[in-house]
């Protein structure tokens, strides 16, 4: 039984030693890590749309981490200033992200701030940005053949109403452009806490 | 943490390394001679190497000795001798045949799934509103379910179903608990099909490769731990005295991967960027504690044995997997350099990415010693064609990792298509061909029966070939071009996204290809599955047995 107690004993001292270094030591180390004065928690409707945004997988395509002016020329983009762990406060599950197939959106709220803008943007994409490969979202919407009350029409650049028709924003997609709405991490931080010199 | 504590923990960490090496030494871990090397050969048995895939017409070819072989010769003893241990070793192989079967089913499965769900994917990243009315086909949606398949259905089906067929030949006794990895087959299966609809209906945990919600994650770590069972009984069991090294890489794996799993979904415990440092560590993991060992068990497995001849230094091997042991769990922060987690985090992942070679590159050389003066074999037998091209795909996605991790390259190639490249470079090049060549060597064994249509190999083999080529080289000049328009503050973001328009097209046309060749090879098994094909029942590979009570007549046995 020598060789399996080796193997079995070696395999989870390497395991338990990378785990301490990328798990344990981390959580210790940003336990304490306080939410900025400035950064406002989600609202409901905020959350809900998170949750959409999940749901959706937005994720795959779009970071939420700028990069360091040193290393990318990311705030130049308007992307923001680099990141910092106290920014992810409110953030269960984080949503860093690994992909820019689109454009950072960190700090899409102020880059971006009109509700219209963004419901037609993610009714069809290409409506605004030419040459997008943003996938368009219909079913979040409904196509009606007239307003209702209590309805919130999507005003579309000319061309992108379906004829006779009027385009109208289900409460999902509401609650996503609220959430991207509020992602705003332009206040100012100190260099990031964890980093002593 | 400090520049002085980094310092002193790893000089502590180097020193106890030292003396964990000299104190092996001493206990002969590392052997000089290369009697574990052995394990997997009957005595007599070096120089007759064995494909069960290869087609009559090619079986010549491949038993021509090669320069500067001899050929064994056997006196009458040694050959019954050796006529005994392979009638053993037959039993063996009917122990796990029935569990292996179920699992190799099952990945086939699951590989038309993920192909289709990943071609789905990739034509939507040039078509945005393909299909753009379906909840469950948007490109978020369907490229997780892409993923998921592959991970959780595809790869460990595939392995697990290897892992189990080749355990009772190395450890020479019959499969104990094969009932146990069957209920959890069954188990792991439903928790995935749970979980892919779930993540086509939305319901996510948001974490990439942590997508199934943590609940119906019970399931797979209840059926996970199940099919580990085998592994615990067989080798309880055992009647060789060595563990050969595919037995460390596959028990190591198989116990890293529920750990893994586990932490990675504890629910509630993980927050904001130390859950993000925590999903690398996992996602990481994945690939380097469990696909990669499991791939690397099969190569030192199969390899020696087609050619018939034992890898060139088993010393070698073992420094391979304990290299690969430490340095592989903590390369994770790679993925989140410039990210806004802890510097020296990133640091550790880069240096531990880098030391990755080590590892790599004791493989590398141990896969071409072994080789060399044997690729004449390449010819004839289409597993070794699949392994040893594995093999070379590893060496070259894990080189590219390393240098991936390098702080400038990665500034040009994260966030960019190269990355998902290199992914596939790993998944596909590596492990995915090591797996077809380990399937078609089990199958005739597990069936007793041949493959019915030895040309639909070969097809399979150049489709996936040519395919992955377009894909891999198409996709890495796009993501890399991504990344350099990205970094150019005076271009317009959009230029970074028509840059990689042609390319994308390129990798949706050799998915295709691949797609292709994967549903010849679910044809192939399903027709062999069902005994089709022209009906010739297994010529000997080494030589006739006679038949025992046992078996039907019809089954083949020799060579076994």
């Amino acid at each position: 039984m020598q060789d399996e107690l080796k193997l079995l004993g070696g395999a989870m001292v390497t395991l338990a030693l990378a785990t301490s270094a990328l798990v344990v030591v981390p959580h210790i180390q940003l336990k304490s890590v306080e939410a900025p004065a400035q950064l406002k928690p989600y609202t409901a409707a905020q959350l809900r749309g998170r949750q959409v945004y999940i749901e959706n997988g937005c994720i795959y395509c779009h970071s939420q981490q700028p990069r360091d002016r040193a290393q990318a020329p990311d705030d130049k983009r308007g992307w923001g200033r680099a990141s910092v762990a106290a920014d992810y406060y409110y953030d269960k599950p984080h949503l860093l992200g690994t992909m820019r197939t689109g454009p950072d959106l960190f700090n899409i709220g102020v880059r971006q701030p009109s509700a219209d803008w963004h419901l037609g943007h993610l009714y069809q994409p290409r409506a605004y940005v030419h040459g997008s490969i943003m996938p368009s979202y219909p079913f979040l919407f409904d196509v009606k053949d007239k307003e209702e009350p209590g309805d919130r029409v999507v005003n579309l650049p000319a061309g992108y109403t379906p004829a006779g028709k009027v385009v109208v924003a289900k409460p999902d997609v509401l609650d996503l452009v609220a959430y991207l709405q509020g992602l705003d991490h332009t206040y100012p931080v100190l260099p990031a806490p964890e980093v002593k010199k | 943490m400090d520049t002085v504590t980094i310092l002193l923990s790893s000089f502590i960490l180097s020193v106890t390394g030292l003396l964990i090496f000299i104190w092996s030494l001493r206990k002969r871990l590392f052997d000089a001679t290369s009697v574990a090397a052995n394990v997997i050969f009957s005595p007599g048995e070096i120089g007759r190497g064995e494909d069960p895939s290869v087609s009559p017409d090619k079986r010549e070819g491949l038993h021509k000795p090669v320069k500067g072989e001899v050929k064994p010769v056997l006196t009458a003893e040694q050959e019954a001798e050796l006529e005994k241990e392979l009638a053993e070793r037959v039993e063996a192989d009917n122990s796990s045949a029935f569990v292996t079967f179920v699992f190799l089913a099952c990945a086939v499965v699951w590989l038309i799934v993920a192909s289709l769900a990943g071609l789905t994917s990739s034509i939507k990243l040039h078509e945005p509103d393909w299909l753009s009315q379906y909840a469950w086909l948007t490109f978020g949606r369907i490229r997780t379910i892409h993923l998921n398949a592959v991970a959780y259905g595809w790869a460990p089906m595939a392995a697990l179903g290897v892992a189990n067929w080749m355990l009772p030949r190395l450890l020479k006794t019959p499969l104990v608990g094969a009932r146990f990895a069957i209920f959890g087959a069954m188990l792991w299966n439903a928790g995935l099909i749970a979980g892919l609809g779930c993540i086509a209906a939305g319901i996510s945990d948001g974490l990439e490769w942590l997508e199934i919600p943590w609940q119906v994650d019970l399931l797979m770590v209840a059926g996970g731990a199940l099919v580990g069972l085998p592994l615990v009984y067989t080798l309880q069991n055992r009647k060789v005295h060595h563990l050969y090294v595919s037995i460390w890489y596959m028990g190591a794996a198989l116990f890293w991967f529920p750990i893994l799993f586990l932490i990675g979904n504890l629910p509630a415990i993980h927050f904001g960027v130390q859950q993000a440092a925590m999903n690398w560590w996992f996602g990481h993991n994945v690939l380097g504690l469990f696909y990669t060992p499991m791939a690397l068990a099969s190569v030192y497995y199969f390899l020696p044995k087609i050619i018939g001849r034992p890898i060139q230094s088993y010393n070698l091997s073992l420094l391979g997997f304990w290299t690969l042991a430490f340095f592989y769990g903590q390369v994770g922060g790679h993925h989140l350099i410039g990210g806004p987690i802890p510097g020296w985090l990133v640091t550790l992942s880069v240096v531990q990415s880098v030391m990755m070679l080590v590892p790599v590159i004791s493989f590398s050389i141990n896969q071409h010693m072994t080789m060399r003066g044997y690729f004449s074999k390449l010819i004839y037998s289409p597993t070794l064609r699949f392994i040893v091209l594995g093999g070379m795909m590893y060496t070259l996605s894990s080189i590219q990792g390393s240098i991936e991790a390098l702080h400038s390259v990665n500034t040009v190639a994260h966030f960019t298509h190269f990355t998902v490249a290199h992914a596939h470079l790993g998944l596909y090049g590596f492990f995915t061909m090591v797996m077809f060549g380990a399937i078609y060597f089990v199958m005739p064994r597990v069936m007793a029966w041949e493959w019915p249509y030895p040309k639909l190999i070969a097809a399979h083999f150049w489709l996936v070939v040519v395919g992955f080529g377009i894909y891999f080289i198409g996709l890495s000049i796009g993501g890399w071009l991504q990344g350099l328009a990205m970094l150019d503050a005076a271009r317009p973001f959009m230029d970074s996204v028509t840059v990689t328009i042609p390319y994308l097209q390129s990798r949706s046309v050799g998915g295709a290809v691949m797609t292709l060749g994967h549903l010849l090879f679910a044809i192939h098994f399903v027709a062999m599955a069902l005994r089709q094909g022209p009906g010739r029942v297994g010529a000997a590979l080494l030589h006739t047995r006679e038949t025992t009570t046992s078996i039907p007549e019809d089954r083949n046995l020799a060579g076994a």
